[in-house]
Order: structure tokens, then C-alpha cells, then sequence
């Protein structure tokens, strides 16, 4: 029998972890508390596989580089938290447009602005999703663990590598400093998923999907094929249009790639919710709290349950429908004042009615104040 | 039919450019290009960054690896671009407002770093592509769209920023000195470490008409008239330097390793261990 490979992580050891077992060769920060060790980290473990590290001047050329990494075919990743994901936003956006793959770790803390640099939040929700100017697709995962971190780093370049696209692992605070035991998986024991490049170099269009294919086909730069990458509305050549019928064609394939494949995006988790009269929602560390809660309620006689996105956005729109026609009432346990509660609401509409508990003031919920507000919506 | 150097190395058929009649940064481009095809470097290998602005639509129509990044972040992408592969030869084309302005940041830690990417500054005064508003080069007293009563701003001096900032090659020349200036793009090019370029422009659309500087040929010949090259000037009387502007290289020191250098001997050093 082989030796099991344990080892007792900090969840922003485990993400590096994670990264360098999805093949992560590329990493350029900037450090903020409370993501900083994942810096660290990757400045210590990056060369040693011969890939590179850069600690550039701030958050923008933090992601920047990652993008310019990322286009010479290396698997990229940056890190920061709420400030600096708020500064990264135009180069999200630019990201999104130009399909470059890329993983950006959020290990969220609590906001505004400064706000509380070493307490944990989940305030950033929206922004991860609308906080660049325009439209566009992204992805944003949620562990509630250290071995999830790992396994959802892993995810997280696998999905930006398939799609294209940036991809947000929304950690926090308590999952980004807690240390737990963690069997570090074998070699191709999770799927790692490298990117597509083109065969050959005819006929090459950098921004076309090739019959069979989710998005183009990816060259590397310095391999021959000498193509245009830009933040302007492109056509599939790469060279920017301004016709407003290829903005539309190129936004709509980019919208559909993640749309279509929800499938294949959008995890979640259950507990206890087959024969559930009350439904609890929380992602990230909240959702452990919850675990708790719903144990409590359900040993008060209470048919509580709890459903937890991992996968934020997109979001299980299907699943909370579906929840929203079982159950009477739902309640959102997260860290900030309502906004993944937002979500729920405009899937549910009114179905079910939609409770909110949550704050933003540094302060992890307890399971025993959630199973007073439970009782209180009884 | 185009010219050999416009086969070679544009992309006919994104040409004609966008820019003005008159406009200098053609010049400047064209000078980009002579350098490429004197160093005779493959252009699989050369990969052209750039951020926002006028000159920043230059690579478009250049046949390379070319990016077209956001306002002021080109140096940050191709900081990315040349550190995970080396291999690349790195040129950004900036302007004068992203290069010192919005990416004034990136730059001076580029030059700071080392890293070998060559930054060709067309620096015409003016931000162009938004209409004339005055830049961190604007002179002390012209006009802009947003100094109509004269800019009240000291101006930066790009090439010597980055020479005090650390880079290892700065050189300025103009649109006029095309010849020089492609000498200073190729020496920069084949410098090892940071070098930069400062190529002073001409914006006759916007700078020149808000300032009453002439057509696009008087533009040129004041660049002519105004500059003089830096061994010149020191044989020259003060007085005779009056209102003149010094041009030619300012700094080249080839004996500081360059970043991705240092850095292959890291991953050397570093390489399985545990």
C-alpha cells in the first residue's frame, strides 16, 4: 500500500497546494492580508517545479501579469483580498473579453474599503460578479474548508482552462487560516484539465470556435501563429470591430459557454434535505454554522436542512427553484448584509418566502443565533 | 504596392492606421520595424505590448505576438509575458499619458526590476485619443482642453525617469531623427535589461492647433530646429542652448544582470528540491 500523503494545511496552504497539482506555473501578486501566504507560498514552491514567481508593484500588474503569463500558455493564478479584488476589476473584465484563463483567489475580509483587514466576511460576493464595467462571464467558487480549497483550486483552473475565462475562488478569512487535517490527493486522482491549443498553424483564427469546440482554440505566444489580442470588441479574427451585430454574436457566445454548460459548473452540497420543511442557504465557512444549526433544530423536532452553493456563480438556479416550490421558508445565513440572499430571492420569487440573517462586522455566525432566527420566522 | 519593410513586417491588410494627417507616430512606428529588421529577429519570437491610446493602436497593424491591454497597464502584461517566457522578445509601444501618467507605477518598477523589455515612449505631448486634454509631459504654460488657461504642471522628463528609476538603457530622439531614432530602438532592442525610448511625436489635429504650432511640416521642422544631440551640446555655449532640447542616449550600463535572468538561476538553484 502506498503512504497516504497527510498533512496539516492552513486552507492558504492548501490552495497552493492545489494550484501547483493543477498545474500552476505561473504566479504574480501583490500581498494583502489575509491572502498573503499564498504568495509566500508560491514564491517558495513555484521554482522548484521551474515555474515563476513575481511579487510586482500593485494589485493591477498583480493580475496584469498573470493575463500576460497566462497568454505564453502557463497556468496563472493571483491572489489578493476585498481592496485588492476591487482594484483587479478593469483586468477581470479585460480577461473575460480576451478569454484568457486565469484563477484569482479572494480570500475575502471584512469592507469596505480597509475595513477589517484580519476578520472574515463574505462581502464580496457581488463584486465578484458585476464588479467589472459591462457585461460578461464568470465564475466564482466557494470552499467551506481546507481540503475543499484545495480540491476547488484544483476546479478552478480546470474550469478556467476549459472555458477561457477568469474564474474567482471566494475564500475567507476563517477557511483561508484554519488548519485541518488534509490527505493530499495522488496524481491523477482529480481530473486536471489542460488547456485546447491548435494542431496546426493553418488557417488559424484566434477567436474562433472550431465545430465540436466550447471556445478557440488557445496558441501560445511565441509559437508561431502571431495573432491580436485586445479588450475591444473583437471578431473572430482577434482584430477589434465595431460592428454592433459581431458585439452581439461574440458576447452571446461568450454569455452561452457558461450558460450552457451549468451542467458541468454549478456544484452544490445537501444535508438533510430530502424530507426538509425549512431550508437554510450558506456557502463558505457560514455553511459549516449551518451544519450545526440544522442538527439543533432538527433534535428540537424542526425538518430543517441546508443547501450550499460551491459554486456561487453561476449560481444553482435550478436547484433553489426546485427548493423554493418544497419549502414555505428559506433562510440565507452569510457573512455581509444580504447579497447572495439577493440571489436566492430573484430565483425563488414568490414561491417562498426568503429570510435573511447575516452581518458584516468580523464576527462568524453561531449556530445557536441561527437557530433563533429559525425560530423566530416558525 | 507597399514597401518591403511593410510586407515584411505589417499586417497589410489592417492598413491605412487611424491616425491624423500629419500625426508623427507613423514615423515612429516605421522606425520600430527598420530596428526589427536590422537585428533580423524572428517574428514568431517578438511579441508587441501595448496599453490605451493613440500609439497604443500601433501593434494591431504590426505582424507579431500583439497585445492590446488596458490604459496605462501595458508594462504590468508584458512584465507576465516576459517573465514566464523569456524567450520573447518584449517591445511595448506606450504613450505619453499611459506610460507616465496611469501606468507611471508600472514603469518605474519595470526600469526598477530590470526586466528585459525594450519601451518605445511616443510621446506626443497630448492626449490624443480622447481630444487634446494636457499630459505629464505637456509643457509648463501650453494650452490643453482641460488647461485652457495654461498648464500650471512641471512636465516629466520620460527618458531620464526611467533612467533614474533604473533602467539600463534610456535613450530620446524624434519623429524627425528618424534615423537615430531607429539606432536607439535597435541598441534598445538588443540591450539586455530594461531600455526605453523616448520618441518625442507630433499631434497637429490636437496639440498643435490648441497651441497655434503650424502645420504637421512646421511640427517636424520644430523638432529639427529644437533638439540637439547630447555629445553636441556639450560643446556648446549656454547661450546658444537656450530654448533647445537635448536628445541621444542617456544611459547604457550592460554590466546589471537582467530579472529573468537572476531568476533562471533561482529555479537552477531550486529545481526538485522538496
Amino acid at each position: 500500500m502506498t503512504q497516504k500523503n497527510v498533512k496539516l494545511l492552513q486552507g492558504n496552504e492548501a490552495c497552493v497546494e492545489g494550484a501547483l497539482y493543477a498545474g500552476m506555473t505561473f504566479y504574480s501578486g501583490y500581498p494583502i492580508t489575509p491572502s498573503t501566504e499564498i504568495a509566500e507560498d508560491s514564491a517558495v514552491k513555484l521554482p522548484k517545479v521551474g515555474g515563476k514567481f513575481i511579487q510586482m508593484e500593485d494589485e493591477i500588474a498583480g493580475i496584469a501579469a498573470a493575463i500576460g503569463g497566462s497568454l505564453t500558455g502557463a497556468k496563472s493564478m493571483t491572489a489578493t483580498s476585498g481592496p485588492g479584488l476591487s482594484l483587479k476589476l478593469e483586468n477581470i473584465g479585460y480577461a473575460a473579453i480576451a478569454e484568457v484563463p486565469l484563477v484569482i483567489i479572494n480570500v475575502q475580509r471584512g469592507g469596505p474599503s480597509t475595513g477589517l483587514p484580519t476578520s472574515p466576511a463574505q462581502g464580496d460576493i457581488m463584486q465578484a460578479k458585476w464588479g467589472s464595467h459591462g457585461d460578461y462571464p464568470i465564475i466564482a467558487l466557494s470552499p467551506q474548508s481546507v481540503r475543499e480549497t484545495f480540491e476547488l483550486t484544483v476546479k478552478a483552473f480546470n474550469l478556467a482552462e476549459k472555458y477561457r475565462t477568469p474564474v474567482i475562488l471566494l475564500t475567507d478569512e476563517v477557511v483561508g487560516h484554519m488548519r485541518e487535517k488534509i490527505e493530499i490527493p495522488a496524481p491523477g486522482e482529480l481530473e486536471v484539465f489542460d488547456r485546447i491549443v491548435p494542431e496546426a498553424n493553418t488557417d488559424y483564427k484566434a477567436y474562433r470556435v472550431d465545430e465540436g469546440d466550447i471556445v478557440p482554440k488557445m496558441a501560445p505566444f511565441g509559437a508561431g501563429y502571431r495573432y491580436h489580442v485586445t479588450g475591444l470588441f473583437h471578431d473572430e479574427t482577434g482584430f477589434p470591430s465595431n460592428s454592433s451585430e459581431n458585439a452581439k454574436f461574440m458576447l452571446d457566445r461568450m454569455m452561452a459557454k457558461i450558460e450552457d454548460n451549468r451542467e458541468d459548473i454549478v456544484l452544490y452540497d445537501e444535508f438533510m434535505l430530502d424530507d426538509a420543511e425549512f431550508v437554510i442557504i450558506s456557502y463558505g465557512s457560514s455553511a459549516r454554522t449551518c451544519k450545526a444549526s440544522v442538527k439543533k433544530l432538527r433534535s428540537k423536532g424542526i425538518k430543517a436542512g441546508l443547501f450550499r452553493p460551491i459554486t456561487i456563480w453561476p449560481s444553482a438556479e435550478a436547484q433553489i427553484a426546485e427548493l423554493g416550490k418544497k419549502v414555505n421558508n428559506i433562510l440565507v445565513a452569510e457573512m455581509n448584509l444580504g447579497q447572495y440572499c439577493h440571489e436566492v430571492q430573484r430565483i425563488v420569487k414568490s414561491d417562498a418566502e426568503v429570510h435573511h440573517i447575516g452581518r458584516a462586522n468580523g464576527e462568524v455566525l453561531t449556530p445557536d443565533e441561527i437557530v433563533s432566527k429559525v425560530m423566530e420566522v416558525l | 504596392m507597399n514597401s518591403q519593410l511593410v510586407q515584411d513586417f505589417f499586417r497589410e491588410d489592417k492598413l491605412p492606421h487611424i491616425w491624423c494627417p500629419g500625426c508623427g507616430h507613423g514615423i515612429i512606428m516605421r522606425a520600430i520595424a527598420v530596428a526589427i529588421d536590422n537585428l533580423g529577429l524572428d517574428k514568431d519570437k517578438v511579441c508587441i505590448v501595448s496599453g490605451i491610446g493613440c500609439s497604443s493602436r500601433a501593434p494591431g497593424y504590426m505582424d507579431f505576438n500583439t497585445l492590446h491591454t488596458t490604459h496605462g497597464r501595458a508594462l504590468a502584461f508584458a512584465t507576465g509575458v516576459k517573465h514566464a517566457n523569456p524567450e520573447l522578445e518584449v517591445i511595448v509601444i506606450t504613450g505619453d499619458g499611459d506610460a507616465s501618467a496611469i501606468g507611471g507605477n508600472h514603469l518605474i518598477h519595470a526600469a526598477r526590476r530590470n526586466i528585459g523589455i525594450t519601451t518605445i515612449v511616443f510621446n506626443n505631448n497630448i492626449y490624443g485619443m480622447t481630444g487634446g486634454q494636457y499630459s505629464p509631459t505637456t509643457p509648463t504654460g501650453e494650452l490643453g482642453t482641460t488647461a485652457p488657461y495654461g498648464n500650471i504642471d512641471p512636465s516629466f522628463d520620460i527618458a531620464k525617469l526611467a533612467a533614474a528609476a533604473g533602467a539600463t538603457y534610456a535613450a530620446r530622439s524624434t519623429a524627425y531623427h528618424a534615423r537615430p531614432l531607429a539606432k536607439y530602438i535597435e541598441t534598445a532592442i538588443s540591450h539586455k535589461g530594461f531600455s526605453l525610448v523616448e520618441a518625442i511625436s507630433t499631434c497637429p489635429t490636437y496639440y498643435g492647433r490648441k497651441n497655434k504650432k503650424g502645420s504637421a511640416v512646421q511640427m517636424l521642422n520644430y523638432l529639427k530646429e529644437s533638439f540637439v544631440d547630447i555629445k553636441a551640446a556639450e560643446k556648446l555655449p549656454a547661450e546658444k542652448l537656450v530654448g533647445k532640447h537635448i536628445m541621444g542616449e542617456f544611459k547604457n550600463v550592460t554590466d546589471q544582470e537582467e530579472y529573468t535572468d537572476l531568476y533562471a538561476k533561482i529555479i537552477e538553484r531550486m529545481k526538485g528540491a522538496k
